[in-house]
Order: C-alpha cells, then structure tokens, then sequence
C-alpha cells in the first residue's frame, strides 16, 4: 500500500474527530511554543548581554595592577590601591615589536570631581588618559577634537567633556575654548563627546577626559596608572597578545621564574565566555523543563489513540476482513498519531515564534537592544521531536490495534 | 455439476478454547462447492454456521482437516497469507453492512483496492457501483443512504476486487422486506452471470432464493440438497429510481 493512501486515510480519521483532535495537539502546541520561545527569550537576552560586553571593545584585553587568582577578580575590585603599573610600562608595551598585534593601548588614572562653569556646578568623574582612548572604548568626538599626544604628555590643562557633563554646565551654549574648574584647576574645553549612553556598566556620558600626566601630577599626584586597555587587532590573536604582554611587564619588573605576576592581564573574551556559558545552561535549564510538557502531550496522545482504536474496532475489523495486512494497520496508526504531533508542532512553532517576536517587541519598546533571534536548529529539533513522540506514544496504540483478530473486531459491540 | 470444484473441505474440525475448557464448534465437516454456484447456509444460532463460513472466508483458521480452495491446499496460512487471499479471491457482505462512517460511496468501495498489490484502477470502483444502480449516488456519505443502499454499496465493495467467491452473512437481516427483496434481486442476477455465492442466513424464505441448501445443527451438516422451485426476487421498480 502507497504512502498516500495510508495518508490520505490518516487524515479522514482525524478529520472525522476534529475537536478531539485538536485538543489532543494542544499539548503538543504548548510544549513546543513554549521551547521555542524560551530558547528565542534567552538567545535575546544573551545577546543583550553580551552587546554590552561588547560594547567595550571586542578584541580586548584589560591590564590590572596587582596580582589574582587565575579565575578571581583583580585586587583592585576590593578597592586597594596598587601601584605596580606605570607609564613606563605602558610605553614598552607600546612597541610593536614587544606586542605585535596591538591595535591601540589606553590607560587612566580616574578620580571624582566637582566642575564648575559660571556657577553651574556637576560632580562627576574624571579620567585622565591618552589620546587612544577613544579608539580602545569605541567611541567619537561629537565637537572639537579628543586630547592629542603632545598633552598627553606634556601636562596641558584641556578637557574634553562627556556630553552629559556639557549639556549640565552649559546647556545649548557653546562650550568649546571655555573656560571650567576642575577642584581648582583651569581647564580649556577642546572637545565635547557623542552621547553614548550606559554601556559595559558605565555610563561615559558622565565623565570628563583630561590628560593623563595632567592627572597623575596635577590632579592626584601619583606615578602609577589604575588600568590599561589594549585592543588586538583580531580576536584570534588575543591570547597570543596576552602572553605577550605578560612577557613584557615581567621584564619590566624584573621578575625571575619564581616571582608570581604582580598584574593581572584578562581578555575581554573570557567574560564573553563566562557570560554565554552561564545564559546558555539557564536557557537549556528551562527548555527542559518546557519540554516536559511534551511528555505530558505525548501521554495524551498515547490516550486518545488507544480511544481511537477503541472505537474504531469494529472499522479495524472490516479493514482486516478486506484485506489488510497488520502493518497496513499498525501504519495507519502511526501516521495518525504523528500527524496529530507533527501538525501540532507546526502551529507550536509559528506560535512560539509569534510570541518570541512579541516580547522582543516590548523589549525594544521598552528601549532595549534587544534582538530576536529564532535558531533554525530549535525548530529543525522542535519539528523531530515532536514526529518522535507521535512515534513513540503511537507505537502501542498502533500496535493495539494491528493485533486485532478481524473476526472479534467485526463483532464489537 | 461438472464446474470446477472451488472449496474442498475434508472432515474440517474446529475447536474454540476459552478458559482451558474447549468447545468443538465444528465437528468434521465435509464439504465441496462449485464455480458458480448459489449455497444456502441454514442453521440456528451455535449452529457453527458463521464459523464455517469464516473459515472458508479466510477470516479464521481450522483446528483439524484440510481445505483446499482452487485446489490449494490453504489449511496453514499465515495471517499476512490470509489477509492477501482475503483481499484477492473473497468478497464479504455483512449483516451490519459495515461502511466506513461519514465516507463516500467511491470510497467506501475503493478500500479493498487499497490494500491491493495491484495498480489502483479508477474504473474497477466505477463499474462496481453501477452495478448495483448507485452511480447516482457516488459523491454521497454513507450515513446519508438508506439501509438498503448501503448493503448495495457493501455488495459493490465486495464485488470491486473481482473475486472468486462472494460470502453475504445475514445480507437481508438489517432489511425491511423491500430493500431485502433488492438485495436478494441483486445477488441472484450476480449469480446468473457466474458469480459464486454463500449466504449464511437463519430464515428459510432467505434461504430459498438459493440453488443448493445446507443445513448445520451442532457444528454438522444434517442436509444438503438442491433447491427444486427457488425464490425467484424481482422488483417491479427500475433500481435506480
């Protein structure tokens, strides 16, 4: 017997049951809705978490004064001030032939501050860094121009300033070759920044940019640096670039073989990792527990055909009395119950998708850069899984009922 | 009768065991049946009527004796072996009529073609249904017949594989004495034109419509004779009106 047939008589028995037959689906239509959607919610969400990690720079790599354990964070989270980075070193590491795939190194020392221009006052912070800073954290000077190397070095009293910091100073006036108080200092405005908004859990917005010997000796009056970022020219030479650098500070410090690191040197690519591994497992944690569901569907299923063969009895019978052999029967059956899961599946899937679009909707309204992202895979699995538990919930019902004797069928009552 | 023996039964036992206690149902039986005749199976309930007709049909298996249909030794088939023999050389007509529910007349007749191995031939289903004047009535669902259309869709079901033998079981028993009368009409002109028949009835009237009669009481046959002046069923009305 053709595949067709047996379809086409499939389809007339569960057309003959339309309200059983979709309140058998509906089982299936939750549990594959709500997998598909935990999987899109939580690939979203990933991805929301990850653009903000991203968002500092993705080839990069974070140097720490101070030495941590391999998978701890670096001591200057607890707040301790170490002083084991300096310019120095930041100048041997900015020799090419020392680190060869660095784009752009930066580093700062920060400190909170009030500014003040013509009695409007803002307290916020300021970074004292070098002119690579905006090409390491990615971001553009909206007015004017970013510090440049010669006042980098040379102690100069310009101040480029974040464009939240300009907007409470100065309003719409124009702020550029103005005059503002930093504690008590002069600063010239020679630039203002784009607007970026909080990103990488710091809004920059915020801040003001000062050169970096200007706030060692000026502001603070220290030699070392707080943190240094580097940019890899490509994320596959990160980890090269990282046992570079490490090569370098230790000769810096002069540090024999036994001596442990007195820094601390992350890629940008281990948060990355950690953060993905983390959202994964919790999205897969919750797949499963959807897809209990699905078992749960697949006993309902298993039900109603054993309903079905029930009543049917005496059709089986006459099936059997005309000629058809048990594996005409037991495939009637199965295509069947799989057509029911299939079919159900189907509609699961676009209304997952319905409802994943949905809530990514909402997220950007609510103004989060959230992406919907529907993973071919999940529907491809989503499309098997459920043609596996018509299979598997169908087999003894089908098997039922192939099994009939024609004579008892034909005289069920 | 110088046709072609079709069925040979030789001293045919069978036994049903239920709960370890076992019933002889039939009680050897021996039996020959022509090409082309008309048989009468009479007897009362428990007689073992129905059983030896669904062990001729293939539907059951003997416990003792032989069959031989066409010949053939047929005495230990397989249930796979049966059901294509079934689909093969066997019509049935069932008192129930048994008729896939809220199912067109064409399909309802196309389903033993399904289980065929044959080419499916559209024209096979077509004749059938003309034959027993329902054309008319094709594209119907069979819960919108009347009784008696609906064993007429149950003869042409049972005529759509071409058998060898047609087995009507209480054909009528479901009937009101005019559709009866059709059904019967239409089994003899079958007859006429060389169809081998056995019903299996209870009623004497039924029975005589019949060439040849036999008659089982406790699982043997008590007699077995030609019908002298048979039953003859006509309609005055056209069938397809």
């Amino acid at each position: 017997m053709e595949l067709a047939s047996s379809l086409r008589i499939a389809f007339t028995g569960l057309k003959s049951k339309k309200t059983r037959t979709f309140l058998t689906m509906l089982g299936i239509i939750i549990g594959i809705s709500s997998v598909i959607m935990i999987i899109s919610v939580g690939a979203g969400a990933q991805s929301l978490i990850l653009n903000q990690i991203k968002a500092l720079g993705s080839n990069q790599i974070s140097i720490f004064p101070g030495a941590s354990e391999e998978a701890g964070p670096p001591p200057s989270v607890f707040g301790s001030a170490n002083t084991s980075l300096k310019v120095s070193d930041m100048v041997a590491l900015e020799n090419a032939q020392n680190v060869p795939n660095v784009e752009a190194i930066t580093y700062y020392v920060r400190g909170s501050a009030t500014m003040n221009w013509q009695g409007n006052e803002f307290n916020g912070t300021f970074v004292a860094t070098t002119a690579s800073y905006p090409i390491v954290h990615d971001i553009s000077v909206a007015e004017g121009r970013f510090i440049d190397t010669e006042e980098e070095k040379n102690l100069s009293k310009v101040v480029v300033l974040g464009a939240t910091v300009k907007k409470e100073l100065f309003g719409d006036q124009e702020a550029l070759g103005q005059l503002i108080k930093i504690k008590k200092h002069q600063f010239r405005v020679i630039g203002v920044m784009t607007a970026k908004g909080t990103s990488g859990f710091e809004n920059q917005d915020n801040y003001v940019f000062i050169p970096i010997s200007t706030g060692q000796k000026i502001m603070l009056g220290i030699d070392y640096i707080s943190l240094a970022r580097i940019k890899v020219n490509s994320s596959e030479n990160v980890n090269q670039a990282v046992e570079d650098i490490k090569a370098v500070l230790r000769d810096q410090h002069h540090l024999d073989s036994k001596e442990l690191d007195d820094f601390t040197v992350r890629a940008q690519a281990q948060a990355i990792e950690i953060f993905s591994s983390i959202t994964d497992s919790l999205t897969y944690f919750l797949a499963a527990i959807a897809a209990i569901s699905l078992l749960v569907g697949g006993i309902g299923i298993m039900n109603i055909m054993l309903i079905n063969v029930t009543e049917r009895t005496r059709e089986i019978g006459l099936r059997k009395a005309l000629g058809a052999k048990r594996k005409n029967i037991l495939s009637q059956f199965l295509i069947e119950s799989i057509a029911v899961t299939l079919f159900g599946g189907i509609i699961g899937i676009i209304f997952g998708i319905l409802m994943s679009l949905l809530v990514a909707l909402i997220a950007r309204w609510l103004g989060y850069n959230w992406d919907f992202v529907i993973s071919v895979s999940a529907v491809f699995l989503s499309c098997s899984i459920s043609v596996l538990v018509g299979l598997f919930f169908g087999l003894y019902p089908a098997f039922k009922a192939s099994e009939l004797n024609p004579i008892e069928a034909l005289q069920y009552e | 009768m110088d046709k072609k023996v079709l069925i040979k039964l030789s001293d045919l036992k069978k036994d049903y065991v239920n709960e370890d206690v076992a019933t002889e149902v039939l009680k050897g039986i021996n039996l020959e049946i022509s090409q082309g005749e008309f048989v009468a199976i009479m007897g009362p309930s428990g007689s073992g009527k129905s059983t030896l007709m669904h062990i001729m049909g293939f539907l059951d298996k003997l416990t003792l004796g032989k069959y031989f249909f066409k010949g053939k030794d047929v005495s230990n088939l397989s249930d796979d072996e049966l059901a294509e023999i079934r689909n093969e050389e066997v019509g049935f007509i069932f008192q129930a009529f048994n008729l896939l529910q809220r199912t067109s007349v064409y399909d309802n007749v196309r389903l033993p073609l399904t289980y065929s191995s044959k080419k499916f031939d559209k024209n096979k289903v077509i004749t059938s249904i003309k034959a027993v004047g329902l054309y008319h009535r094709l594209n119907n669902l069979s819960n919108q017949l009347s009784g008696g259309e609906k064993q007429r869709v149950a003869i042409a079901r049972s005529l759509v594989n071409d058998p060898s033998i047609i087995f009507a079981d209480e054909p009528t028993g479901n009937l009101d004495s005019k559709s009866g009368k059709q059904i019967m009409e239409i089994l003899q002109d079958l007859n006429d034109h060389g169809k081998t028949i056995i019903l299996v009835t209870h009623e004497k009237y039924t029975a005589e419509h019949a060439r040849r009669i036999l008659k089982i009481v406790d699982g043997e046959i008590i007699d077995d004779y030609q019908v002298k002046e048979r039953l003859i069923a006509r309609l005055e009305k056209d069938l397809t009106k």
